[in-house]
C-alpha cells in the first residue's frame, strides 16, 4: 500500500486507491438516517533546508514537498462506522519520500464489552517518549520522519474485550508492510541505499503471513499497563549486501519470523509520571531483551505565568550492544517539553540523545504554533553535535536540517 | 467542564432547611458546610447529560479565539463524575478528547487522546492551577466541585443581581496544589445556584472573577448556566464559556467513559 507514485497505480483498478475510492462511494452513497458524514484533514507544504552539503552524490542542499490527509468519516445508528484516511506526500527530490498510503480504511463496530475493527488501521502501544520499543502492530513510514513515529496502515481484524479486569485485543494481520526507506537522492539515509524493490523473507508466505497478537491491558489506581505476545513478520528489518543491476551496492532488507513479549507501564504519582517499556524478541539471530524507562515531571503554571514546564528523562537499552538496530544500544535521553497555554497554542519541545557507547550526540526541536483556526505552523531542527564511525548516525553527520512546515486543516 | 457544572450544582440547591436553627449556635463553618451539602444534594440524581460548549478567549488585546468542544458526564454513586470531553475546533486539535474520573478524595485520574499517534496519555492531575486548553479556567475550575474537596465559612446575606444570596468561603482541602488560598461564592438562597465567584491566589490577591447567567432549569430539577465569563485581573485576558444543547438522561453507561471509548470519541 505505500506505493511510489511512480508506478502508475493510480489508474490501476486493482490499486488500494481505487479500492478506497469504491469504498467511499459506496459509504458515501449509502442512504443512512443519520447523516453523520465527516470530511476533515490537513494538507501540508514543507520545505527543509540542510546545513551542511552532502555526503554522498545526487543528494541535495533541500527539499521541498507537499502531503494531503483528508480524513472521511461515517456514522450508522447502534455503533457502526467506518473511517478512511488516505495518505499522499509528493517530495521535490527523493522519489522514495513520493509515496502514496491508505492510513486507515476501517470498518468498526463498538458495543459495551466488545469493539470489532476490520480494515487498515492504526494502534499505538507504549508510553515513553524518545523511543517507541514496543509498538509493533503497525510498521514505520521511515521516509516521513527519522523520529519513527509515522506509520504506515495495517490490514487487520481487530477484536477489543472490554471487562471490569482489563481489555484483552485480539489481532489477525493478513498482509505485511514492508518499511520504507529514503531513495539515492534523499538525505538521511545509510551511505549505501535501501532497495526497496527487493525485499527477502524468510517465511515463505512472503508479504502474505498471518501474524497474530494478543494484548492484555489495564489501569489499576494510579497504573495503567499492557502486556502482549506477536507472533509473525519483524517490522525491523536485517540488511544484505547486494550488487544491483546496475551494478551499484544495495542494502536489501530481510524480514524474520519473530516472537515477541512486550510489557509497558505507567504510573502517576504526583507530579510525576514513570514509564517502562521492556520487550523479549526471539528468532532474529540471538534472542534478546530491550528496555526503556524514565519519567517525566511538570512544572504546571511557571511562577503564575501560564507556562507548563515538562521535563522528560529517559533511559533506553538493548542487549544486543554494538548489533544493535535501533541505535538506541545504550542511550540517554533528556528533553524538555514547553506549553505556553496562549491563545496560538504554542508549544516546543526540544530534546538530545547522547548514547552512553560511543560519542554520538543528536539534538531535536520541534515547535508549533496555530495561525488562525484552520491554519498551523511547526518547525522541526536536528542536529548531529557528534559521532564517530562505529554509530549508527555517522552518515547522518552532514544532514543537520531545519524544516518549515505549513498545515491547512479542514 | 462537567465539573464546575456539577459544582453549580452542588450549590444551586440547599433550600431553606436551616431556618429553624439559624438562631441557634450554628458556627459560620457549619453554616457553610451546610449550604454546600445542600446545593450538592439538589443536583443529585441526573445519572448523565451531554452538551455543547464554546470557549471564547480574550487576550489582553481583545483578540479572540474560539475552541468548540462536547461534553459528555456521568453520574458516579459515592465519588466524583466521569466525563469525556471532545474537542472539535480549532481544527488541528480535532478529535482529541479528554477522560477524567473525579475522585471525592484525592487526585482526579485523566488521560488525554492524541488522535494523530492514536495515543492515549495518562497526564498528572496533581497541580490543580494549570490553564485548561490555554483558558482562563484551571483544571480545578473545571474539575466536579465534590463537597469534600473544600471546608467552608460562611460571611454573610447579601443581594446580587437583585437575588438573595448566601456569601461563602470555599477553602481547598488539597492546599498545597491548589492555584487559590479561597474562593468566595454567592449563592443564591432560592435555588442554591452559584451566581459568582471570586478567586484568591496564593498570596491572598484577587485573581479572577467568574459570573454564571443565563441559568435553565432542566428535568424541572437540574440547574444550567448558558454562559461562564471568567475574567482574570492579573492578566487582563478572559474566556467565556457558552453552552448549548443540554440533554440529560442520556442512557450513557460507564462503559461510555474508559479508554476504549475515549480512543473512538469522535
Amino acid at each position: 500500500m505505500s506505493i511510489p507514485i511512480n508506478r502508475s497505480a493510480i489508474t490501476s483498478a486493482k490499486s488500494p486507491i481505487g479500492i478506497l475510492l469504491l469504498i467511499l462511494f459506496l459509504f458515501a452513497a449509502y442512504p443512512s438516517r443519520v447523516p453523520a458524514f465527516e470530511l476533515t484533514g490537513h494538507l501540508a507544504a514543507e520545505e527543509k533546508l540542510f546545513f551542511n552539503d552532502p555526503l554522498f552524490s545526487r543528494q541535495q542542499r533541500s527539499a521541498a514537498s507537499f502531503a494531503a490527509q483528508p480524513e472521511f468519516y461515517h456514522e450508522w445508528e447502534n455503533g457502526f462506522s467506518i473511517l478512511a484516511t488516505p495518505f499522499l506526500r509528493i517530495d521535490s527530490v527523493d522519489a522514495e519520500r513520493s509515496h502514496f498510503d491508505i492510513r486507515e480504511l476501517i470498518f468498526q463496530s463498538a458495543h459495551d464489552t466488545w469493539e470489532l475493527r476490520i480494515g487498515i488501521g492504526k494502534v499505538f502501544w507504549g508510553v515513553t517518549e524518545f523511543v517507541h520499543l514496543v509498538d509493533i502492530i503497525n510498521q514505520t513510514d521511515l521516509i516521513e520522519h527519522i523520529d519513527g513515529e509515522e506509520k504506515l496502515g495495517q490490514p487487520m481484524a481487530h477484536l477489543s474485550v472490554v471487562q471490569n479486569w482489563g481489555v484483552v485485543d485480539l489481532f489477525v494481520l493478513p498482509f505485511f508492510r514492508e518499511r520504507t526507506f529514503p531513495g539515492r537522492r534523499g538525505r538521511l539515509r545509510s551511505r549505501i541505499v535501501v532497495d526497496t524493490d527487493h525485499v527477502k523473507y524468510e517465511s515463505g508466505a512472503k508479504q502474505h503471513p498471518i501474524d497474530l497478537a494478543i494484548r492484555y491491558s489495564h489501569t489499576l489506581g494510579d497504573w495503567d499497563f499492557g502486556i502482549y505476545h506477536f507472533a509473525g513478520t519483524g517490522r525491523e528489518p536485517g540488511f544484505d549486501l547486494k550488487i544491483n543491476s546496475q551494478g551499484r551496492l544495495r542494502l536489501t532488507p530481510y524480514y524474520e519470523q519473530i516472537r515477541q513479549t512486550g510489557l509497558d507501564v505507567q504510573s502517576v504519582y504526583g507530579n510525576w509520571l514513570y514509564k517502562l517499556e521492556a520487550l523479549y524478541r526471539t528468532g532474529q539471530d540471538d534472542s534478546f531483551f530491550a528496555c526503556v524507562g524514565g519519567f517525566e515531571y511538570t512544572f504546571v503554571n511557571m511562577a503564575s505565568s501560564g507556562l507548563d514546564l515538562g521535563l522528560i528523562g529517559e533511559w533506553a537499552y538493548d542487549e544486543r550492544n554494538n548489533k544493535c538496530t535501533t541505535g538506541f544500544d545504550n542511550d540517554v535521553m533528556a528533553g524538555a517539553r514547553l506549553a505556553f497555554n496562549d491563545l496560538a497554542s504554542t508549544e516546543a519541545l526540544a530534546g538530545i540523545i547522547q548514547d552512553m557507547n560511543s560519542t554520538a550526540t543528536t539534538f531535536s526541536l520541534e515547535a508549533s504554533r496555530r495561525l488562525s483556526s484552520h491554519w498551523k505552523i511547526s518547525i522541526n531542527a536536528f542536529f548531529v553535535f557528534k559521532s564517530s564511525d562505529s554509530d549508527i548516525i555517522y552518515d547522518l553527520r552532514n544532514d543537520d536540517y531545519f524544516q518549515i512546515e505549513l498545515f491547512y486543516y479542514f | 467542564m462537567k465539573q464546575f457544572i456539577n459544582a453549580l450544582l452542588l450549590f444551586l440547591i440547599m433550600p431553606l432547611l436551616l431556618p429553624q436553627n439559624a438562631a441557634s449556635a450554628e458556627t459560620p463553618e457549619e453554616k457553610g458546610l451546610a449550604i454546600a451539602m445542600e446545593a450538592d444534594r439538589q443536583d443529585n440524581g441526573f445519572n448523565d447529560y451531554t452538551s455543547d460548549m464554546l470557549m471564547i478567549l480574550k487576550n489582553k488585546h481583545g483578540k479572540e479565539s474560539n475552541r468548540k468542544i462536547r461534553i459528555n458526564a456521568l453520574e458516579v454513586e459515592n465519588d466524583g463524575d466521569k466525563s469525556l470531553t471532545i474537542f472539535d475546533n480549532p481544527r488541528d486539535v480535532k478529535g482529541t478528547a479528554f477522560l477524567n474520573y473525579t475522585h471525592k478524595i484525592g487526585d482526579d485520574d485523566q488521560w488525554l487522546y492524541m488522535p494523530a499517534l492514536k495515543r492515549v496519555k495518562r497526564i498528572s492531575s496533581r497541580n490543580k492551577s494549570g490553564s485548561f486548553m490555554g483558558s482562563e479556567f484551571s483544571y480545578e475550575d473545571i474539575s466536579s466541585q465534590e463537597v469534600e474537596k473544600y471546608t467552608y465559612q460562611w460571611i454573610r446575606d447579601e443581594e446580587y443581581e437583585g437575588q438573595q444570596c448566601f456569601v461563602v468561603n470555599f477553602y481547598p482541602v488539597d492546599k498545597k496544589n491548589s492555584g487559590y488560598t479561597r474562593q468566595l461564592n454567592w449563592i443564591d438562597k432560592k435555588e442554591y445556584r452559584p451566581l459568582k465567584t471570586e478567586f484568591f491566589d496564593k498570596k491572598k490577591s484577587h485573581l479572577k472573577t467568574l459570573t454564571f447567567s443565563g441559568y435553565r432549569i432542566y428535568l424541572d430539577k437540574y440547574w444550567r448556566a448558558d454562559k461562564l465569563h471568567m475574567i482574570n485581573h492579573q492578566n487582563g485576558k478572559s474566556t467565556i464559556l457558552e453552552f448549548s444543547s443540554y440533554k440529560f438522561r442520556t442512557g450513557l453507561k460507564a462503559t461510555d467513559f474508559n479508554k476504549n471509548s475515549l480512543k473512538r470519541a469522535r
